[in-house]
C-alpha cells in the first residue's frame, strides 16, 4: 500500500488493516459486515500476504458463534486472530467474548453496528447490538469516520495487545461500512511501525503448548471466583493509558491525532453534546455552524467507550459547560436512561464537582438514528435548541414525530444548509443500469485524481427485482463529515424515465440545480411528457434541464441496458467538478481499471458509449407555464384498504420519514396480503396467452414466481359479463371454461413461463401457448382482463384434483407478488404450498432471502382469500428457525388438545354425533376439510346457544379443530450450517412440522457465500477457489432416523414429483423434510431458462430426486423411492452452463478439473448409494 | 530406394504431406506432441474466435453487473477473481509453447468477426511465433439483398486487411459453395492469400424433432466427401499459383494419395485421427510409401498435380456434375 489517497468504504478500509495483522480469520457472513469478510476471503485466496509475509487462514464457519469459538482458540492457541460481525452475530459472540476478556486475550472484533431485531430485523445501523455486548470485558473503540475505521482497526489491535483486553472495535452500519470516501491509506510500513514484536511474542507465549502445559478455563467455586474475577482490574485500568500511547506513536507517524474523547467546538462552551460514531460527523457541521452564529456549543465525540474513563472524559469537558446532551444511538425500553447517558450521569454524579466545580450541569439524554434514521445538523441545531430551553426534556427523541408519547423534539429542515462550494450530486437509478456503480467509479474518480474530497452513499429499496437506487456524491474542497443524506443537491440525474412520473424525484431539488433525464424524447418533446408537478418544481425551482437518450446510446455502443457510462459522462460535463477532457480521460482509466480484467471487448464498448454521450446531450427550454394534464401515478391503488392507504402508501412512496409514531403498529404486527396494491410494472415483456394453443397443462402458473400468471376454472354463466374477446376455453361438455391470465402490473418479465411452456403452434414453432410480448401494447386490455379474471369465483377445492399439477394450479396462491428476484427458483415452491395448503398454514421463516421478500415492508406477498383466511407468517431468527417452528407446533397441539377437552367435556350439550364426527374427521382431502369447516361451524352456533363458561372457552379456541398445516421455511445457510442443531433436534422431535429448505446452495440474501449445501467446485464468496468438500447430504441424514419423511425435489425437472411431495410430507403426521432445488442468480445462470435447466442438473445427477416415506415401510414397502433416472449427463457439461462453476475453469484451470473430476465420483458415489437405498427394507417402529 | 515425401506449403518446407487440420487433438501440448511423433509435417491449432472471445467478455462482465450494487445486503454475487483468462492469452500462450515444444511448423488458425479483431489477434498470432496463419472465415449470407460480389468483396478486404498487418504465410480456409470458385481462388490469391485450404466443413443444424428445434452438433466427416476436394483442386492447380491444401474426407492412405494427385500440396485429417488415433499418420505414411514404391515414383512432388485437370487424362469428367449416369462414347471423340 503506497501512501496515497485512496477511496474506500468504511469496510474495506478496516478490512485492509485487520487482514494484514492477523493469521487467522474465521467470517460468517451479515449484512453490513459481510464485505470484511468477503474481502479477507479474496485476497486470501489471491494469495496476498499480511504484513509477517503470511497469507492469514481465511475460515467460514457455520454461524458467528462458531466464529467466535473459533476465534477463542485460536487466541488460545497463539495466533492473531479476527472476526467481523454485527448485529445477531455479535449477540451469539456474547459466550466467547466474556471468555476472550475473562482470559485477558489480546483480539478484535470488527463490527459495522448494526440493528438488533426486535419488532422488525433491519439491515441497517445503530448501536443497539454493541451496546448490548457492553458488559463482557471487552474494550469498545468507537470509529466515526471511514478514516477512523482504516486508522482504528490497527490502534485497536496495538492497544489489545499492550493492554491484554480484547477490542470491540466498531463503526455504523451502511453509512460508515457503506460509505465511500478518501482516506489516507496505511502502508504496510505505517503498519509493522505500530506493532510491538514483544507483545505479539508475548502473547504467542501465553498459547497453549506441550511444551511448557498449562490449565486454562477451569471451574472456580465460591471461595475464589470473585476474587480470581477482580484480579484483572489492573488491566481494565490501564486501558486508557495504553490506548492513548497508541493513539499518540500513530499520531507521531501519521499526524492523525486521536484520544479517548475528543473535544470539537468552543472552548467556552456552555452548551455541549457527548456522542459517538458517525452522528459526530453531523454534530460538528452543527457546532461549526452555530458557533459561527455566535453560539458556543460543543460535541464530546467518545471514541473508547468501554473502559469508560471518567477523569478523561470530564477533562474534556471545557469548564464552561453547564448543559450536557448526550445522544445514544440506541434503545432500551425500560431504564433510566440508555447506556452513554447513565455513563455521563455517572461521571458528572461521581466527579464532576472535583474537575468543574459544585454547580452540576443538567444533563438529558436522547435517541436518535435507530435503523439508519437520518441525523442532520438541523436535528443537532434542534438539541442545542432544547438544552438551551428553559426546562428541556430529560429524556427525548430526534430525527422523527413522537406523537403518543411526545418525547420527540421538532426540529427545522432550514436552520441548516451545506455550503455552496460543496457540489452535492443525487442520481435516481434502477439496480440494474448500473447507477450505483459508475458513481463509485466518480467518487474514485474525484477522490485518487484531484485535490477534492469526495463520498459516496448509496441507498437501496428492498426489492430484488427492478430496484430503485439513490446514490448521494458530495465533491468538496474540505474533508466531507456530512454524514446525512443530502437534501439540497445542486445536480439532479433521473436515470429512469418512468420516476419522474411514480416519484417525487425533484424535491431534493436546491433552486438553481441541474436536472439530467435520460429521456426517450428529445429537448423539443419531453416538456410535454412530464408530469403536472415535475413541471412546476421546474419552472419555480429555475432547473437548467438537460435531456439525453442514455437507452439508445447505450444500445448503439453495445452496451445493452447499461446505462450508467453515459449518464456518467454526461453528469461529468454537467457538473464542473473537472475540466470536461480530463474528467473522459479518467473515466476511461476507470473503465479500463475496472472492466481490462474481464476483457478488452466490455472497456471498448464502455469507451464507445463515453464518446457518444456528450453529442447526445441536449439542453431543454423550459417554458414559462405549466402546461401538462399529466398527474403522478399514485403509490397504492385506489382500492387499498385504509391502513394501506395511510401507511403502507406512504412508504411506498418514499414518505416513510414522515409518519408518526402513533401510524405504526406497536408491536410489529401488520396486515398480509399487501403486496397486491403495490403495482410496480417492472416488466418491459410480459407473457400473453393464446388459449387456441394452449393443452391446460398449468406448467406456466407453477412455475411463475410471482404468481403473475394464473389459472382458473369457472362456470360457464361466469362470463356474461366478461370484457371483449376474454380469452377462454370452454371444457367439452361446455359448462366451465378455464383462462390462464397475466396480471401485467405485477409481471416480472421473467419468462420462465413461455420457456417451459410445452405447446407449439402447429403451424410456426417459436409461436407458444403464452409468449412474451411488449407490455406497451397490452397493458390496458391485460389489465381489464385481470381484473375480470381475479374477481371470477374460485374454484371448489373440493372438486379439483390437488395431487396434480394441473389441479394445483387451479387453487388460488396465497403468495403473489413478491420483491424476489425475476425469475426466482425459490418462490414457485412457497406459491404452490399455498395454493395446496395456505388457507390453513402456518410459516417459521428463517430470515435470508425468503424473509426479505416475504416480509420486509412495505409489503408483503403473504395473503388471504375471499374469507380472509390465509397463510399466517413469522420470523424469528435465521440461527433459531427450525425451534421456533416447532414451538408453534406445540401450542398449536396444546390449543387443539385443549380444545379437544372441552368438546368431550361438552358432549351431552353438543351432540355426542358431532363431538364424534369432529374428533374422528378425515382431513386429509379437501372434501374432509370442507366438511370439517361446516361441522365447526355448527359447533359454534351451538356452542352460543349452550352459553356456559365451557362452551364459551370452547368457542375461543373452535376454529383449531381445523387441522392446521405448520411450515419451517428457509434457505440453506439456515438448515445446513447455522440452524441445522436446532433442525436436527426438531426432526428427532418426531412433531408434525413439515420443513421445507429452499436450496440455492449459497448464502443468497447476503450476496452468495459459501454454505455446506454449495457443491463441489462451485465458486462462491468465501470459496474463491471452488468449494472443496462434498455437499452436505442433509436429506440423506434425516433419512437415517427413520421416521422422518424426507423429499429432494426440483419443480423444473419433475413437477408431478413435487406435487407429490408436498402432499405427502404435509400428510405425514411426524416431521418432513423437502429440500426443492432452488436456482438463483447467485448461480450465473439465464434465469428464463432456469426451469429447464434444472432437467439438466438432475440429469446429471447433482441432484437425484427421491422421497422417503416412513409410512411404506409401515406397509410393507421399500420407503425410499428415488424418482430420477440414472446420471446420463455428464457433470462437466452441465456444470459449464453455470457460471459459478465455468468461472473457475477461467480463473484456475487446473483447481477446476481436480475439483470437477471429484464432483464426478462424488455424483457417481452418491448415485450408487442412492440406489442401494432404493432396495433397502425399513422397519420403523415409530411410524404408526 | 528411399522416397521423397516432402513437400513445400505456404513456403514451409514439410518432411511429407500429412498435416493434422484444426481438432481437438491440436489444441493441447500432449496430444500435439503425439501428432509429432507419429510424423504429422505440420500442426493447424485449433481456431481462435473473435466471436467467442468477445461473447465471453461480455458474459462475465453482465455476470458482474447483473443485480450488482441493487440490494443493500449484496453489492454482487460473485467473487471476484483474480484473473477471468477472457482474452487470446490462453491461445497465444498454447502457439507458443507449441512452437518451443515442437520441431515441425505450428500453423494457427483464426476466425474473426470484425476487420479489427482480425488484424489484431492475426498479429498477436504471429508475435507468439506462428510460422502460418490459417484463416477461418466464413459468413452465411441470410439477406436476399446481399449480393456474392458483397460477399466476396468482404473476404478479400479481410485477406488484404491481415496480409497488410502480417509478414508470415497466410492460408484461407474456404468453403466450396461459390458461384465462381476459381475466379475467387484468384481473387483470394491476388488478395494476399498464400494457400488454400478446401474445404471448411460447416457447423450445420440438425432438428430435434421431439422438441422442434435445431440442434447443432457437427459430424465427423466422411470419405465421400473427398469427391468435391478432389475436383476443386484438380480444377484449381494450373490456374492458382499458391499452395492448396486438401482437407474433409481424408481418412485413408488412397484419400490421400488422391488429393496429391490432383495437386494437393498437402493433405490435411482431423476425423481420422479422432476416430483412430495418432498413429494413423505412421500408417498412411508407410503405405503411402510403399503405394509410390510399387509404381515407381521417386517422391511425392512427382506425382502432386499428376491429375490436375490439364495433366488428366479426361478432364472434362472433373467438369460434369449433372449426369445421371456416364455417358459412353461409341466413337472415337472427333474435336471440334
Amino acid at each position: 500500500m503506497k501512501n496515497e489517497f485512496v477511496t474506500v468504504d468504511g469496510n474495506e478500509a478496516a478490512a485492509r488493516v485487520a487482514f494484514a495483522i492477523n493469521e487467522v480469520i474465521a467470517i460468517y457472513p451479515i449484512t453490513p459486515a459481510s464485505p470484511m469478510g468477503e474481502f479477507s476471503d479474496a485476497w486470501a485466496a489471491a494469495g496476498r500476504p499480511n504484513v509477517f509475509g503470511l497469507v492469514p487462514d481465511v475460515i467460514e464457519m457455520q454461524s458467528e458463534g462458531g466464529a467466535a469459538g473459533a476465534v477463542h482458540g485460536a487466541l488460545q492457541g497463539g495466533a492473531l486472530t479476527t472476526t467481523f460481525t454485527a448485529s445477531q452475530g455479535l449477540l451469539l459472540m456474547i459466550p466467547n467474548m466474556f471468555k476472550i476478556a475473562g482470559e485477558l486475550t489480546p483480539a478484535v472484533i470488527h463490527v459495522a453496528a448494526r440493528t438488533v431485531a426486535t419488532h422488525a430485523l433491519s439491515i441497517f445501523g445503530d448501536h443497539s447490538d454493541v451496546m448490548a455486548v457492553r458488559s463482557t470485558g471487552f474494550a469498545m473503540l468507537a470509529a466515526s469516520t471511514v478514516q477512523e475505521a482504516h486508522d482504528f482497526a490497527l490502534i485497536s489491535q496495538t492497544a489489545s495487545l499492550r493492554s491484554r483486553i480484547p477490542f470491540l472495535h466498531f463503526f455504523d452500519g451502511f453509512r460508515t461500512s457503506h460509505e465511500i470516501n478518501k482516506i489516507h491509506p496505511l502502508s504496510d510500513d505505517d503498519i509493522r511501525s505500530q506493532l510491538d514484536r514483544e507483545l505479539i511474542h508475548q502473547h504467542r507465549s501465553r498459547a497453549l503448548d506441550p511444551d511448557r502445559p498449562v490449565l486454562r478455563g477451569t471451574a472456580q467455586n465460591p471461595d475464589v471466583f470473585f476474587q480470581a474475577r477482580e484480579a484483572a482490574n489492573t488491566f481494565y485500568d490501564q486501558v486508557p493509558v495504553n490506548l492513548q500511547s497508541e493513539f499518540d506513536k500513530f499520531a507521531a507517524r501519521t499526524g492523525r491525532k486521536y484520544q479517548a474523547f475528543d473535544y470539537i467546538g468552543a472552548a467556552d462552551a456552555d452548551r455541549i453534546i457527548v456522542a459517538m460514531g458517525s452522528g459526530c460527523g453531523a454534530i460538528e457541521e452543527a457546532v461549526e455552524h452555530l458557533n459561527s452564529q455566535g453560539a458556543r456549543v460543543g460535541l464530546v465525540n467518545v471514541r473508547l467507550y468501554r473502559p469508560f474513563h471518567i477523569d478523561n472524559f470530564l477533562s474534556a469537558i471545557p469548564k464552561t459547560v453547564n448543559r450536557i446532551a448526550v445522544l445514544d444511538r440506541t434503545k432500551e425500553p425500560g431504564a433510566t436512561g440508555e447506556p452513554l447517558y447513565q455513563d455521563v450521569i455517572t461521571a458528572v454524579a461521581e466527579s464532576w464537582s472535583a474537575s468543574h466545580g459544585p454547580n452540576l450541569p443538567l444533563v438529558i439524554g436522547g435517541r436518535y438514528g435507530l435503523s439508519s434514521k437520518e441525523f442532520t445538523p438541523a436535528m443537532v441545531a434542534a438539541v442545542f435548541g432544547e438544552l438551551a430551553s428553559e426546562q428541556p426534556k430529560r429524556h427525548f427523541t430526534v430525527g422523527i414525530y413522537d406523537d403518543v408519547t411526545g418525547l420527540s423534539i421538532p426540529w427545522d429542515d432550514d436552520e441548516f444548509h451545506e455550503p455552496d462550494d460543496v457540489i452535492r450530486a443525487v442520481f435516481y437509478g434502477l439496480g440494474s443500469d448500473g447507477t450505483v456503480g459508475a458513481n463509485k467509479n466518480s467518487v474514485k474518480i474525484v477522490g485518487e485524481n484531484t485535490s477534492l474530497h469526495a463520498q459516496g452513499y448509496f441507498v437501496y429499496d428492498s426489492k430484488k427485482a427492478g430496484a430503485v437506487t439513490v446514490s448521494h456524491l458530495r465533491f468538496s474542497p474540505r474533508p466531507i463529515r456530512s454524514t446525512y443524506l443530502i437534501r439540497e443537491a445542486n445536480f439532479v440525474a433521473c436515470h429512469q424515465f418512468e420516476f419522474l412520473r411514480r416519484m417525487d424525484v425533484l424535491s431534493i431539488a436546491k433552486p438553481g440545480a441541474t436536472l439530467l433525464i435520460n429521456s426517450p424524447f428529445d429537448a423539443d418533446t419531453v416538456w410535454n411528457e412530464l408530469t403536472e408537478d415535475v413541471q412546476k418544481q421546474i419552472i419555480e425551482k429555475q432547473l437548467t434541464v438537460y435531456v439525453v437518450d442514455a437507452v439508445k446510446i447505450a444500445r448503439e455502443a453495445g452496451m445493452g441496458g447499461r446505462i450508467n457510462t453515459v449518464m456518467q459522462t454526461c453528469f461529468f460535463k454537467l457538473a464542473n467538478v473537472l475540466p470536461t477532457d480530463e474528467a473522459i480521460e479518467q473515466i476511461k482509466k476507470a473503465i479500463e481499471k475496472t472492466y481490462s480484467k474481464r476483457g478488452r471487448a466490455i472497456v471498448e464498448r464502455n469507451y464507445a458509449a463515453v464518446d457518444m454521450s456528450l453529442a447526445g446531450l441536449q439542453k431543454v427550454t423550459v417554458p414559462s407555464e405549466v402546461t401538462s394534464p399529466l398527474k403522478r401515478l399514485p403509490a397504492v391503488s385506489a382500492d387499498a384498504t385504509d391502513f394501506v392507504q395511510r401507511v403502507t402508501g406512504m412508504i411506498i412512496g418514499g414518505l416513510g420519514d414522515k409518519l408518526p409514531v402513533s401510524a405504526l403498529p406497536i408491536d410489529g404486527t401488520f396486515p398480509t396480503g399487501t403486496a397486491r396494491y403495490e403495482k410496480r410494472n417492472i416488466a418491459l415483456d410480459i407473457p400473453i396467452w393464446d388459449s387456441n394453443i394452449c393443452i391446460e397443462c398449468g406448467l406456466c402458473a407453477l412455475v411463475c414466481p410471482h404468481a403473475a400468471i394464473r389459472t382458473k376454472q369457472f362456470d360457464r354463466q361466469c362470463l356474461a359479463d366478461a370484457p371483449a374477446e376474454f380469452p377462454v376455453r370452454i371444457s367439452k361438455d361446455g359448462s366451465t371454461g378455464l383462462t390462464i391470465q397475466v396480471a401485467p402490473e405485477d409481471c416480472t418479465g421473467c419468462g420462465v413461463c413461455v420457456d417451459v411452456c410445452p405447446a407449439k403452434s402447429k403451424e410456426a414453432v417459436k409461436h407458444k401457448a403464452i409468449n412474451m410480448e411488449p407490455k406497451v401494447d397490452h397493458l390496458e386490455r391485460e389489465k381489464s382482463r385481470f381484473e375480470f379474471f381475479i374477481n371470477l369465483p374460485e374454484v371448489d377445492r373440493a372438486s379439483v384434483k390437488t395431487e396434480t399439477v394441473k389441479g394445483s394450479q387451479l387453487l388460488l396462491p396465497l403468495f403473489e407478488y413478491s420483491g424476489a428476484c425475476a425469475g426466482c427458483g425459490e418462490t414457485p415452491y412457497l406459491k404452490l404450498m399455498t395454493q395446496l395448503f395456505g388457507d390453513r398454514a402456518i410459516v417459521a421463516n428463517a430470515t435470508g432471502c425468503s424473509s426479505i421478500y416475504g416480509g420486509n415492508l412495505p409489503t408483503t406477498p403473504w395473503s388471504k382469500n375471499a374469507d380472509g383466511r390465509g397463510t399466517a407468517w413469522a420470523n424469528s431468527l435465521f440461527e433459531d428457525n427450525a425451534e421456533f417452528g416447532l414451538g408453534i407446533r406445540l401450542a398449536l397441539d396444546s390449543r387443539r388438545d385443549e380444545a379437544e377437552r372441552l368438546l368431550k367435556s361438552l358432549a351431552a350439550d353438543v351432540g355426542d354425533a358431532l363431538v364424534t364426527e369432529i374428533l374422528n374427521a378425515d382431513q386429509r382431502s379437501e372434501e374432509g376439510l370442507a366438511a370439517q369447516r361446516s361441522r365447526i361451524a355448527d359447533l359454534k352456533a351451538k356452542l352460543a346457544t349452550i352459553g356456559t363458561d365451557a362452551a364459551n372457552e370452547l368457542s375461543q379456541l373452535v376454529d383449531i379443530l381445523l387441522r392446521r398445516s405448520m411450515w419451517i421455511v428457509g434457505g440453506d445457510g439456515w438448515a445446513y450450517d447455522i440452524g441445522y442443531g436446532g433442525l436436527d433436534h426438531v426432526l428427532a422431535s418426531g412433531r408434525d412440522v413439515n420443513i421445507l429448505v429452499l436450496d440455492t446452495g449459497v448464502y443468497s440474501n447476503t450476496g452468495g457465500q459459501a454454505s455446506k449445501a454449495t457443491p463441489r467446485a462451485a465458486t462462491a464468496k468465501f470459496a474463491a477457489n471452488g468449494r472443496e468438500s462434498h455437499r452436505k447430504d442433509l436429506g440423506m441424514m434425516a433419512v437415517a432416523y427413520g421416521n422422518v419423511y424426507v423429499a429432494q425435489i426440483a419443480m423444473g425437472s419433475n413437477p408431478a414429483q413435487t406435487v407429490r411431495a408436498f402432499h405427502e410430507a404435509e400428510s405425514y403426521p411426524g416431521p418432513s423434510l423437502i429440500l426443492a432445488y432452488s436456482h438463483c442468480i447467485a448461480h450465473g445462470i439465464d434465469m428464463s431458462t432456469s426451469m429447464t435447466h434444472q432437467k439438466d442438473i438432475v440429469r446429471s445427477g447433482l441432484w437425484p430426486l427421491y422421497r422417503f416415506d416412513p409410512r411404506k415401510a409401515h406397509a410393507g414397502d421399500h420407503p425410499f423411492h428415488l424418482d430420477s433416472r440414472k446420471p446420463d449427463l455428464r457433470f462437466r457439461d452441465v456444470a459449464m452452463k453455470e457460471a459459478r462453476f465455468a468461472m473457475l475453469t477461467r480463473s484456475n484451470p487446473e483447481q477446476a478439473n481436480r475439483l470437477f473430476d471429484l464432483a464426478q465420483k462424488d455424483i457417481n458415489d452418491t448415485w450408487h448409494l442412492y440406489e442401494q437405498m432404493a432396495g433397502v427394507d425399513r422397519d420403523i417402529a415409530d411410524v404408526m | 530406394m528411399t522416397i521423397d515425401l516432402t513437400t513445400k506449403y505456404l513456403g514451409l518446407e514439410l518432411a511429407n504431406p500429412l498435416v493434422p487440420s484444426s481438432n481437438p487433438l491440436t489444441g493441447k501440448l500432449d496430444s500435439l506432441k503425439r501428432l509429432e511423433d507419429a510424423g504429422a509435417a505440420a500442426v493447424v491449432l485449433p481456431s481462435l474466435f473473435e466471436e467467442q472471445i468477445e461473447h465471453e467478455e461480455i458474459e462475465i462482465a453482465r455476470l458482474y453487473d447483473y443485480q450488482s450494487d441493487s440490494f443493500a445486503e449484496s453489492m454482487g454475487y460473485f467473487p471476484e477473481m483474480d484473473t477471468y483468462n477472457t482474452g487470446p492469452e490462453k491461445y497465444l500462450e498454447l502457439v507458443a509453447d507449441a512452437k518451443k515444444q515442437l520441431g515441425i511448423p505450428v500453423i494457427a488458425s483464426l476466425n474473426g468477426t470484425s476487420k479489427g479483431g482480425w488484424v489484431r489477434y492475426a498479429q498477436e498470432i504471429q508475435q507468439a511465433g506462428a510460422d502460418a496463419l490459417e484463416l477461418n472465415i466464413y459468413v452465411v449470407p441470410t439477406d436476399v439483398l446481399e449480393t456474392s460480389r458483397d460477399v466476396e468483396a468482404g473476404y478479400c478486404e479481410l485477406i488484404q486487411a491481415v496480409r497488410q498487418e502480417t509478414t508470415i504465410p497466410i492460408a484461407v480456409k474456404m468453403g466450396p459453395f461459390f458461384s465462381s470458385l476459381p475466379n475467387l481462388a484468384d481473387q483470394f490469391s491476388r488478395a494476399g492469400a498464400d494457400g488454400l485450404v478446401l474445404f471448411n466443413r460447416y457447423l450445420e443444424p440438425d432438428i430435434d424433432l421431439e422438441n422442434l428445434c435445431f440442434s447443432p452438433e457437427l459430424l465427423l466427416s466422411r470419405p465421400d466427401e473427398l469427391r468435391r476436394t478432389l475436383r476443386w483442386i484438380a480444377i484449381l492447380r494450373d490456374q492458382v499459383f499458391i499452395s492448396l491444401a486438401a482437407t474433409s474426407g481424408i481418412h485413408t492412405t488412397e484419400d490421400a494419395l488422391k488429393a496429391l494427385l490432383v495437386g494437393a500440396d498437402v493433405t490435411m485429417m482431423a476425423s481420422a485421427l479422432l476416430q483412430r488415433g495418432p498413429a494413423v499418420i505412421k500408417l498412411i505414411l508407410s503405405e503411402m510409401t510403399t503405394w509410390l514404391e510399387e509404381r515407381g515414383y521417386t517422391s511425392v512432388r512427382q506425382m502432386q498435380g499428376s491429375m490436375s485437370r490439364l495433366r488428366a487424362a479426361e478432364p472434362e469428367k472433373l467438369e460434369r456434375s449433372n449426369y445421371m449416369q456416364a455417358l459412353t462414347s461409341f466413337t472415337f471423340q472427333e474435336k471440334w
